[in-house]
């Protein structure tokens, strides 16, 4: 399906809202869930022979279990606040991307069998009856949406476009068309305990090559421990961490710092993976599911404190839903929250004053930083508002020379997304992911050429890969993406030297 | 006629009324089982209160959005208000002394909603992007009300009706002696008008304004660490 064919957009100096143009994006198609990816998550394997009536049902069944979508459907009152805020319209200019009219595909049917109005009087209210073509449409566009929820920032009545399209996709689970790309992924971590499918035995071999590089670099034996019991903090982490660029740079930065703050740390085979994908297709069972491994895994290695490593989704999850959906974790230490980003742990060392860092390592570099949707909309980090946009620009305010900021309209709760997030970070989405990234390539572009600007940082795993995939689409490198952990393992001084007994291949020699 | 009229009113408060309720039980009984706060989000439910009351009195969010389209809904909606208010001399005896106060504000507030509800019946005409998420009822909303806040503008500032009259007729609802209600054009169109916004508004998106107090991204509290939220379908799956 990788119908490559697509014209990259040209940036603008400002973020213009364009003209419609309907239908630019109506032939995207992302692959569907096979069979067995359906089944080992409890859906219908094939679209099923009564949709029309699985579907309506299913929305009955949404509408009584979640207030939030029974009131967005029924407040919006088309006042187009929301219709120049989604970077996936900006990018397109097809008006089935503005957040109303991706929610109209839904509030249309749901008018029309739920609301006297569009029952009696559908042309009035635009209300349609259920069809082929709109549970085409719905496949298509509920793909076109990050759940970033940008729209509800602007929104009179704080409608947001995430939870209708974590409904839809609910709904076309139902009836038995889910999507291949997230759907494979949540039965991989049900499966194995991650997202990529890494089993221990990989794991553990890539953080025995972590500490390897790290001894080589700083002569000191940083340790990457796996499933250590009786070690304080569990840290659960997006798996791309364990291989991809740059995200396991930022790894690396968690163990020196974990190293430096002397703490006992580990990570864990069965919760060897942050993020949850159950919260794309909106199944709360099936985000349960994989949350509970997190609590399986912190009881089992009978650890004090949860740390989540960098990623958005994954916090978002962690900061507003793990206490619900996994909780009460009344077994860990009562003086640290549950669970804390490595962010707040860092943050919190360095004001300890545990941390030293030598700032010019990171001269070669000039940093903006890419506030992450879930982290920036969905989650908070630290005591206060607003703190999930200071801490992480402290760390890395702490760690390098040169820091600028992007456009004000365009950062904090404005941010724009990736164009990634919200399971659309696949190749067969390539000409969404392309598009969406716009409204953030322009704002990046213009830091680079107004304030010099080299690099981009970001704490998520999925702004990361993104980010690395579509930069040269737009001109740019690929490696102009670091992780802030990769920042602070650039700059930080390893103090706690290792005595030379306890280092790697100590003995070895002498054993004969 | 007179009749007719009252019976129209009955009807109307009674669907109004019920209607209401029945919507608001609805979106009350319904559970939000997970913590959705747009954030930066208050970490108190004072907060909740104070971001609820920006948004509802200063439209906070539409501000930060779009300002032509934050002027005109504030001029429509605080107009109408100050219109509603004044109105309540009319239901009312002796009248209060706020709403005495505000008499002469009241008056010409009306002026405001008229161009507020015209603003945003251009936009919703000319803006491509609003014209396209229109659909019939988004336009003749805007004309019920313009044509609501015309003819009520006429009868204060071009042709008087009989207030007393008018007065007398629905203060008498109260005790059934509701006399005669003046046979005048104009407010009859006005009242009619007003009847059918009644009628209507149960059924349709003027639920956004028991809606937005019901708006887990907006009346949400930002505890989710330290405070365990679980609803009763949730807890049920713990159960199993």
């Amino acid at each position: 399906m990788a119908k490559a064919e697509f014209k990259t957009p040209e940036l603008s100096e400002y973020i213009e809202v364009p003209d419609l143009v309907e239908g630019t994006m109506e032939h995207i198609t992302c692959f569907v869930a096979k069979p067995e990816h359906q089944e080992a998550l409890g859906f219908p394997g094939e679209k099923k022979e009564n949709w029309k009536e699985v579907a309506i049902d299913k929305m009955g069944d949404l509408l009584s279990r979640y207030r939030s979508f029974r009131v967005y459907l029924d407040a919006c009152v088309k006042c187009g606040s929301c219709t120049d805020k989604c970077h996936y319209f900006l990018g397109t200019q097809d008006p089935k991307n503005m957040p109303v009219g991706r929610q109209d595909l839904l509030r249309k049917v749901y008018r029309r069998y739920f609301t006297f109005a569009g029952k009696y009087f559908p042309k009035l209210v635009g209300a349609v009856d259920l069809s082929e073509e709109i549970v085409d449409d719905w496949y298509s566009y509920f793909h076109q949406c990050s759940q970033c929820r940008r729209c509800s920032v602007f929104c009179p009545y704080g409608i947001d476009t995430a939870e209708i399209s974590m409904a839809a996709r609910e709904i076309l689970d139902a009836i038995g068309i889910g999507q291949k790309y997230c759907n494979e992924i949540i039965g991989k971590v049900h499966a194995i305990g991650n997202n990529l499918g890494l089993p221990g035995p990989a794991i553990l071999d890539t953080l025995e090559g972590l500490e390897e590089d790290v001894w080589e670099e700083t002569d000191v034996a940083v340790k990457y421990p796996l499933d250590v019991k009786g070690a304080d903090i569990l840290l659960v982490t997006p798996s791309a961490d364990f291989f991809a660029e740059p995200h396991v740079d930022g790894l690396i930065g968690y163990g020196k710092v974990f190293h430096e703050a002397g703490v006992s740390w580990t990570l864990s085979t069965t919760a060897s993976e942050a993020g949850n994908f159950g919260m794309f297709i909106g199944s709360y069972e099936n985000m349960r599911r994989v949350s509970l491994r997190i609590r399986q895994a912190a009881l089992e290695l009978g650890v004090k404190r949860i740390v989540f490593g960098e990623c958005g989704h994954a916090w978002r999850i962690a900061y507003s839903f793990l206490n619900t959906l996994a909780g009460p974790f009344d077994f860990l230490d009562p003086d640290y929250p549950v669970p804390q980003h490595i962010c707040e742990f860092t943050l919190n060392e360095i004001e300890k004053g545990t941390l030293e860092f030598d700032k010019s390592e990171n001269d070669d570099m000039s940093i903006t930083f890419h506030d992450s949707c879930n982290v920036a909309r969905a989650s908070r980090m630290g005591d206060k508002p607003g703190g999930q946009f200071e801490i992480p620009r402290k760390v890395i305010k702490s760690v390098v020379n040169n820091y600028h900021d992007m456009e004000w309209d365009t950062i904090h709760d404005r941010t724009f997304c990736c164009g990634g997030g919200g399971g659309i970070l696949t190749d067969d989405l390539m000409e969404v992911r392309v598009k969406g990234a716009k409204p953030r390539m322009s704002a990046f572009k213009n830091v680079m050429e107004e304030k010099g600007v080299t690099h981009l940082a970001a704490i998520c795993a999925i702004c990361k890969s993104q980010f690395t995939k579509v930069f040269p689409y737009y001109g740019m490198d690929m490696f102009q993406i670091v992780s802030v952990h990769q920042l602070v393992s650039n700059a930080i001084v390893m103090n706690r030297k290792t005595p030379p007994e306890e280092a790697p291949g100590y003995g070895e020699d002498d054993d004969e | 006629m007179s009749s007719v009229y009252a019976l129209l009113f009955i009807v109307a408060t009674i669907v109004l009324v019920i209607g209401l309720a029945r919507k608001i039980a609805q979106y009350a009984k319904a559970p939000a089982p997970l913590k959705i706060p747009t954030t930066p989000a208050p970490v108190t439910q004072t907060g909740v209160v104070l971001r609820l009351f920006r948004e509802v009195v200063f439209f906070e969010s539409l501000f930060k959005s779009t300002k032509w389209t934050w002027l005109f809904s504030w001029l429509f909606h605080f107009g109408m208000f100050l219109v509603l208010l004044r109105h309540l001399r009319y239901f009312i005896d002796p009248v209060w002394l706020p709403i005495q106060l505000i008499q002469p504000f009241g008056k010409y507030a009306a002026f405001a909603m008229v161009a507020g509800l015209a603003g945003l019946l251009i936009r919703r005409i000319f803006v491509d992007r609003v014209r396209y998420i229109s659909a019939p009822s988004d336009y003749l909303w805007l004309l019920l009300l313009l044509a609501i806040g015309v003819s009520g503008a006429t009868m204060t500032f071009v042709i008087h009706t009989d207030v007393v009259a008018v007065k007398q007729f629905f203060t008498g609802f109260w005790t059934f002696s509701m006399g005669d209600l003046p046979m005048d054009p104009v407010l009859l169109v006005h009242l009619t008008l007003v009847a059918v916004l009644m009628l209507l508004l149960p059924v349709s998106k003027l639920l956004h304004i028991p809606g937005i107090f019901f708006s887990p991204s907006r009346n949400q509290v930002d505890n989710p660490r330290e405070k365990r939220h679980l609803v009763e379908w949730a807890r049920k799956l713990e159960d199993s």
